[in-house]
């Protein structure tokens, strides 16, 4: 039953993200496309765009849409894919909610407790790997187009790849500015 | 001492005019609750911000519970967060149901095209501008390369790795601490 199987990756998503919001959006997108397999890599990609363009945490804009998705695209009526949108979101918030309510004052006690800075140490670092897992995920044919089939589009893609890459980078550009200017050149150049 | 519904509104506002992500919302968060409602002093703010960075989940909601459990408990937590994410999960579901309704259209798919290139670079430049502050170094830095190789190559789940690390991160720890000490 699919609600169950979102209620259950969504809890584990949220209790096993430490690294803010690309880490979750790397977690969601291991979970729900190569794991669940509930949507493709594009339909995912296309969520991540519109989450990045809405206002509120980006972890929970992710969790919602992809719940939404999830359960229309097993073939359930759109209803239920509002249903599964809010399960989703309140899911990856609840075992972390728990765990704030119990132990923030615990960890607040014992800020400079050496055990802990380690394990937080070490997570900070593993979760950039967890990151560039993603984004390699994300870089299928599907997303960037073909080299035999689709060559301009390949081409264009590589060339809008790195030109976002850099100018977030080095220029802080915002993702906002960046995702309207790739809309703006998709559509001059394959919806004219 | 605030009150249920403002805690509820100043978290509604707080969450409803932040773009991009979580961590745009402290500015706002300090203004609103330190400044201008005097609910918290500025070491409490700090404090709390630590404690929801370090804990797992979303940091903007761990902001919004430790907070609103600070000033009016259980309730004053569930209110927080409600409201912090309230209008966030209503704009996506709008979206998501008209987009879906406008899926098959040429033009929104041709936009979409232009897009996803895009987005995958929004994903892999974190990497590099995180490393930093994460404390990345030559010596460490075959750890996130290989959590990277694991994932990509072998299909290994990141929720694994996770665990591996943590459990790494303190036994490393505890091994250093002891040679320091017969040292």
């Amino acid at each position: 039953m699919i609600f169950w199987k979102l209620f259950y990756t969504f809890c584990k998503i949220g209790i096993f993200n430490f690294g803010g919001g690309y880490a979750m959006i790397a977690l969601i997108q291991n979970e729900v496309v190569e794991k669940q397999a509930w949507m493709t890599a594009q339909e995912f990609t296309d969520i991540v765009a519109v989450s990045q363009m809405t206002p509120g945490p980006i972890g929970i804009n992710v969790a919602t849409y992809a719940g939404y998705t999830a359960v229309i695209n097993a073939g359930y009526d759109p209803w239920l894919g509002v249903a599964g949108a809010f399960l989703a979101s309140f899911s990856v918030i609840l075992l972390p909610f728990i765990l704030m309510l119990l132990l923030s004052h615990y960890l607040l006690k014992h800020k400079e407790n050496k055990d802990l800075k380690n394990i937080f140490s070490t997570l900070r670092i593993t979760v950039l790997g967890l990151i560039a897992a993603a984004a390699l995920l994300l870089a299928t044919p599907a997303n960037f187009g073909s080299l035999s089939e689709s060559p301009l589009q390949f081409y264009l893609s590589l060339a809008i790849f790195a030109i976002v890459f850099l100018l977030s980078l080095k220029k802080k550009v915002s993702p906002i500015l960046l995702i309207l200017l790739s809309g703006v050149v998709g559509f001059l150049v394959y919806g004219i | 001492m605030a009150g249920y519904f403002e805690l509820l509104w100043s978290f509604f506002k707080i969450g409803s005019f932040t773009l991009g992500g979580g961590f745009a919302m402290i500015p706002l968060m300090e203004k609103e609750l330190v400044q201008r409602k005097q609910w918290l002093s500025k070491e409490e703010f700090l404090d709390l911000l630590s404690v929801s960075q370090a804990m797992p989940g979303v940091f903007a909601v761990n902001m919004a519970t430790s907070i609103g459990y600070r000033l009016r408990g259980k309730r004053g937590a569930v209110m927080a967060v409600l409201g912090n994410i309230l209008m966030p999960i209503l704009t996506i579901l709008l979206l998501a149901m008209f987009i879906r309704y406008f899926r098959d259209n040429a033009v929104v798919e041709s936009i979409f095209k232009g897009i996803r290139p895009c987005v995958v670079a929004l994903i892999a430049a974190p990497v590099f501008t995180m490393a930093k502050n994460a404390g990345l170094t030559w010596q460490n830095c075959w750890i996130p390369l290989l959590a990277a190789a694991l994932i990509w190559l072998l299909g290994v789940s990141p929720v694994l790795i996770i665990i591996i690390a943590g459990i790494g991160g303190f036994l490393y720890g505890r091994i250093k601490d002891r040679k320091e000490a017969s040292a």
